[in-house]
């Protein structure tokens, strides 16, 4: 049937589409980040204090590394290379994990200290530290969230690679999940100085 | 072009590779599909209506008429939930557009037909919720459909029911956006530039890009409320540093647009029914296409109307002013000329004309009424007056209703190959069109003398403004049941309708009535600009 016509270009746009509204969901916090970064400047440096910015940079170079690893499985499948393909594909996942391990201490570690919104610590601070807390938990968390969604997409797009459904002739699925997945990277890039080197 | 009437496909009702409903849930046939929109939303639409109307018997007298305050703000909140989000913003884009946008432009279907019917499922699940938060826990939310902090963030009602609910209506709004803007760049038939395209995807195209790009504001600005609410997260709480004005900034980014998103189409329908019934093309055809371009990027840019008297500075009140004026001038565009189109034409005064007709009248009294309220002074004295109310509804029932009711007279043959009765829907179309009147009107002028919106009573002196409206609503609820009567009756009964029944000359109007399955035999080659009426091209 006709319209079961592939449309390569069509589904590129359509995903590039896509990505413009996440940037724009993510674009409401940081316009409520500039508002209050702006209000309260000096409490967004004192609270960004309490971030490990060891850990951040660990996380942005790990994302980096995805970011390569998934465009690389890309030129694995347009040159013909499955198995590459498919170990690139296990090697972003991978990297993801290891994403959201750090994360999970991270987020630990503060809900230790009663580092969150609504704790009895928090209630004694500064309003700006306070809203810096918040935006970092919905900034991160809502990133979070995309990183899983990343690899569920990631997940699938392997089984395809593995069924050959995607393969050196029909690869949009996996270049739209690459799409994705460096959007993913891209909130992130943003989301480090942000938070963790304002200080 | 060739007709190809005689197809030898089945017509898409026929088209049935499931069994019962199946082909109804299963099929991603735009047409089919827009079908779907159309009966969800127009059972919503009745039951917002009566919703309404309840309002208006509550408000026939001063005192407790039929409820108290707090029931009364409930249904007023879930009138609003409703028709805003449920009926208004996908009403003519997903019901029109989903069914004509491919024939208009000479394709089999939209770019994403699987895509497309999933953004159904998501509609009808936000649908769901928005129900269910009536009937769960705290019971129905009273906030209004405005969500405003902080009262949303303390209501004890089931406000994150119906924040979800419209988180999960956003989504589905911004998936089928994205579907038509794709559609329009990938699908066009062969030979139809972008400026041989009809002016109904052009609109269509300007309401995809602000559902693309203004939704995603009001996602995150809802999820932020439901934080709010659950995890004390105080971006808009003053008491932890928040700031309740931000809330209104992100909210208005969003919903000022979405404005844009439900007249857009409607203006788009009318421009498509002036040619027809004038038999003559379109005036101004690059200033109507470009118009809502224009529309949609300035659009954007006045959400600070609403918040004039939120405490917001001199100058951003000055600018907000400013751009809300300058938004005025593609709309007056777009009205001078359909205007023109019609002016010197062999007009035949049918049901599908008689409603565009009046979505000029009622959509110019709406929109001049929006600048008494986008000037500085003026809205001081009319802010959260009922003038506002009476203001908003010209448009978005005026405009956006009539232009709703306008597309279904107009391609009702086309979609079901059946033809209603033209003289019941002329009768129709008076009650509704007094009705509608005598329900709105009285609302401007007792708003000027201060009847507030929102509240269930009211001082003895607005009584007469209020029992004229009331009476209004019955008349107007006859109309629209005479209207769908006619309709509903017809589908099967009516008199089978040809191909192209009112003369028009775009693409929709070559292939049988109703369409056949795959819409073309074979996609038309496209070589002239769209109105093209052949009587008139010998004077051109």
């Amino acid at each position: 049937m006709s319209h079961d016509m592939r449309d390569d270009i069509g589904s590129k746009m359509g995903m590039w589409i896509f990505i413009f509204t996440e940037l724009f969901l993510f674009g409401g916090l940081f316009l409520v980040y500039a508002v209050f970064r702006a209000k309260y400047s000096a409490d967004f440096h004192v609270a960004a204090e309490e971030l490990n910015v060891f850990v951040g940079t660990m996380n942005t170079v790990i994302l980096l590394v995805s970011s390569a690893t998934v465009a690389m499985s890309i030129t694995a499948i347009q040159r013909g290379n499955k198995k590459l393909a498919m170990r690139f594909i296990i090697a972003t996942v991978l990297l993801a994990g290891v994403f959201m391990v750090n994360k999970y201490f991270e987020w630990g570690h503060k809900f230790e200290y009663q580092l969150y919104p609504g704790s009895e610590v928090m209630k004694n601070m500064e309003h700006g530290e306070i809203l810096f807390f918040s935006l970092y938990y919905m900034m991160t968390g809502l990133h979070a969230l995309h990183v899983i969604v990343g690899v569920v997409l990631l997940a699938v797009v392997f089984f395809r690679v593995k069924q050959g459904v995607v393969n050196s002739d029909n690869y949009v699925f996996l270049e739209n999940s690459g799409l994705y997945w460096h959007l993913v990277d891209f909130i992130w890039i943003f989301l480090f100085p942000l938070l963790y080197l304002v200080t | 072009m060739e007709s190809s009437e005689a197809t030898n496909q089945k017509t898409y009702l026929q088209h049935k590779p499931y069994k019962g409903i199946l082909n109804w849930l299963l099929s991603t046939d735009h047409k089919r599909i827009g079908l779907l929109y159309l009966y969800s939303i127009m059972a919503f639409f009745l039951i917002a209506a009566i919703f309404g109307l309840l309002m208006r018997i509550e408000k026939i007298a001063p005192g407790e008429t039929i409820m108290g305050p707090q029931t009364y703000n409930g249904i007023f909140t879930l009138h609003g939930i409703i028709m805003i989000f449920i009926i208004v913003i996908p009403g003519l884009a997903a019901v029109f557009g989903n069914f004509f946008l491919p024939l208009l432009i000479g394709a089999r279907d939209v770019a994403f037909p699987r895509l497309n019917l999933f953004s159904w499922y998501i509609y009808i699940a936000g649908t769901i919720l928005a129900i269910a938060s009536q009937f769960v826990g705290g019971g129905a939310p009273d906030t209004g459909w405005t969500f405003y902090v902080p009262y949303s963030a303390e209501s004890s009602t089931s406000v994150i029911w119906a924040l979800t609910a419209a988180f999960v209506l956003g989504f589905s709004s911004i998936l089928t956006g994205l579907n038509f803007i794709v559609t329009i760049h990938r699908l066009r038939a062969p030979g139809m530039t972008w400026f041989k395209m009809p002016l109904f995807p052009w609109s269509i195209y300007a309401t995809a890009w602000i559902q693309v790009l203004a939704t995603p504001i009001i996602g995150i600005t809802l999820l932020m409320v439901i934080a709010e609410r659950t995890l004390n997260i105080g971006f808009f709480d003053p008491a932890l540093g928040g700031d309740p004005v931000l809330f209104q900034h992100l909210f208005w980014i969003y919903s000022h647009p979405a404005v844009y998103i439900m007249i857009l189409p409607a203006m788009g329908v009318v421009t498509e029914i002036f040619p027809t019934f004038s038999q003559k093309p379109v005036f101004g055809y690059t200033a109507i296409a470009l118009s809502s371009i224009a529309i949609a990027a300035v659009g954007y840019f006045v959400w600070g109307h609403h918040m004039f008297t939120s405490g917001i500075s001199y100058w951003s009140r000055w600018f907000f002013s400013f751009l809300t004026f300058i938004v005025a001038v593609p709309s007056a565009i777009k009205v001078f000329n359909w205007v023109s189109t019609m002016y010197g034409g062999s007009i035949d005064m049918k049901p599908p004309l008689l409603y565009a007709i009046s979505f000029i009248f009622l959509f110019m009294i709406g929109g001049l009424s929006g600048l008494a309220l986008g000037a500085l002074a003026t809205n001081v004295h009319l802010h959260d007056t009922s003038f506002v109310v009476a203001h908003f509804h010209y448009i978005v029932f005026g405009g956006m209703g009539f232009g709703f009711f306008a597309g279904l007279h107009y391609w009702y043959p086309k979609m079901y190959g059946r033809m209603y009765n033209v003289r019941l829907a002329n009768i129709a179309w008076g009650i509704l069109f007094l009705g509608f009147n005598l329900l709105y009107f009285p609302l401007f002028v007792i708003g000027l003398q201060g009847m507030p919106r929102r509240y269930f009573d009211y001082f003895p002196e607005y009584h007469t403004g209020h029992l004229l409206s009331t009476i209004g609503a019955f008349i107007l609820i006859a109309g629209i049941v005479l209207m769908l009567y006619n309709l509903f009756y017809h589908v099967k009964r009516g008199e089978k309708a040809s191909a192209n029944p009112w003369k028009g000359v775009t693409l929709e109007w070559k292939v049988a009535s109703p369409p056949p399955h795959e819409n073309f035999d074979e996609i038309p080659v496209v070589t002239e600009q769209p109105y093209t009426f052949k009587s008139t091209e010998s004077d051109s």
